[in-house]
């Protein structure tokens, strides 16, 4: 799932603080299942804001909805009515969230509560580890299915590097080296001499350093053209 | 305001100042402990709405900071002993979320101090009646929750 964290409420705070009236939206989605952004994030989040509020004696409209997700049209235009109706709508929703909700809402000003982090497993109730990056060509197939793009601090193909010490990374202790990982089960499923090939270059054009990546499945779409222009 | 009543923070500097507390107390015990300084006439400081929880796990976060935004000046959650939680873990998710919310408090510039977790028995009436007692006089202390705004101690919907 996206892991998402809370930005600090002193810069939440700040962003909206001319605004006379907030929707503050939560959603469904990741965020709610990593505990960051859904039903419960929110009441927290504005019972916060209402009681700095009044604490230095100002009035404000706060309204709370959580949505089912704010990377939908459909979910995103239940709530546009309100929206229309506020001084600025606050999203508890990865980056995805603030971006699907400026566009598909149009005139209200949508501000990011959170800081997206990574896509990521709950390793354990209350902490997520960053296991995917999205780089759009996976070769987990040659790496015993555990991704050197992503669990490698310098995203080495061909690993480990010198700052290897005792199966950690030595950018940070914490980590596991993805490459001691890698090694140890190609070695558990009989595969080890299939990493004495050495893997090319990657190309890159798939991930990030291609631009604003986009999927279109011809069989699945019902309209000629995407929502909002695009 | 009414002319006879003085705001919150001149209250306090007169020495005067009567905190209201809020005490979400699980049915189990602090609930059942409060009803037991009522039957042994125990008396314990007048201040305090006690509300009723099926557990001390039921409160979270948003729950006790919605009693500071109400105009508490003062919160705490009352539990079972360790071990003694009648679903087992409640009270010891009640201590995390107490914590968490002392947090999320200093984050928007309340005293994390005003609020806090109380473990204690069925069977410890005396020691709930100590506990307002605690509470209290540390909030006196503390002052008003919202010295900044005067209207903040003004009775009705928010």
């Amino acid at each position: 799932m996206i892991v998402a964290e809370r930005k600090p409420f002193g810069e939440i705070y700040a962003m909206f603080r001319r605004q006379e009236s907030i929707l503050v939206v939560g959603c469904g989605g990741c965020v709610t299942v990593s505990m960051t952004g859904g039903e419960r994030a929110v009441a927290t989040l504005a019972e916060q804001i209402q009681l700095k509020d009044r604490m230095l004696g100002r009035k404000r409209k706060i309204i709370q909805r959580t949505i089912q997700r704010q990377c939908d049209a459909e979910y995103v235009r239940e709530i546009a009515q309100e929206a229309s109706g506020v001084g600025a709508v606050l999203s508890m929703a990865c980056g995805v969230g603030v971006n699907y909700m400026t566009e598909i809402l149009g005139g209200p000003l949508v501000l990011p509560a959170m800081n997206t982090l990574f896509m990521g497993a709950n390793i354990r109730q209350g902490e997520w580890a960053e296991c995917c990056a999205g780089c759009g060509n996976c070769t987990l197939d040659k790496t015993g299915g555990i991704c050197p793009v992503a669990r490698c601090s310098k995203s080495f193909m061909n690993g480990p590097c010198g700052g290897t010490r005792d199966g950690k990374c030595e950018v940070n202790p914490q980590t596991d080296c993805a490459w001691v990982l890698i090694v140890k089960r190609m070695e558990q499923l009989g595969r080890l001499e299939e990493l004495l090939e050495v893997v090319p270059p990657r190309n890159w054009s798939t991930a990030r350093d291609g631009g604003p990546r986009r999927m279109t499945l011809p069989d699945a779409l019902l309209e000629t053209k995407p929502e909002r222009g695009r | 305001m009414s002319q006879t009543q003085k705001a919150p923070q001149e209250a306090a500097i007169a020495g005067d100042f009567v905190p209201k507390i809020v005490a979400f107390c699980c049915h189990y015990c602090a609930y059942t402990a409060a009803d037991l300084a009522g039957a042994s006439r125990i008396a314990y400081p007048p201040n305090v709405r006690i509300v009723r929880l099926p557990c001390s796990g039921k409160a979270d976060v948003a729950l006790i900071l919605k009693a500071f935004v109400d105009g508490a000046d003062g919160v705490y959650v009352a539990g079972c002993l360790d071990g003694d939680c009648h679903f087992i873990s409640g009270n010891i998710h009640a201590k995390r979320r107490v914590a968490e919310a002392k947090r999320r408090l200093a984050e928007v510039g309340v005293e994390p101090e005003r609020l806090e977790m109380f473990q204690l028995s069925a069977a410890m009436g005396a020691r709930f009646a100590e506990i307002v007692g605690e509470m209290s006089a540390r909030l006196r202390q503390l002052g008003p929750c919202m010295a900044g705004n005067p209207d903040s101690h003004k009775e009705g919907p928010r």
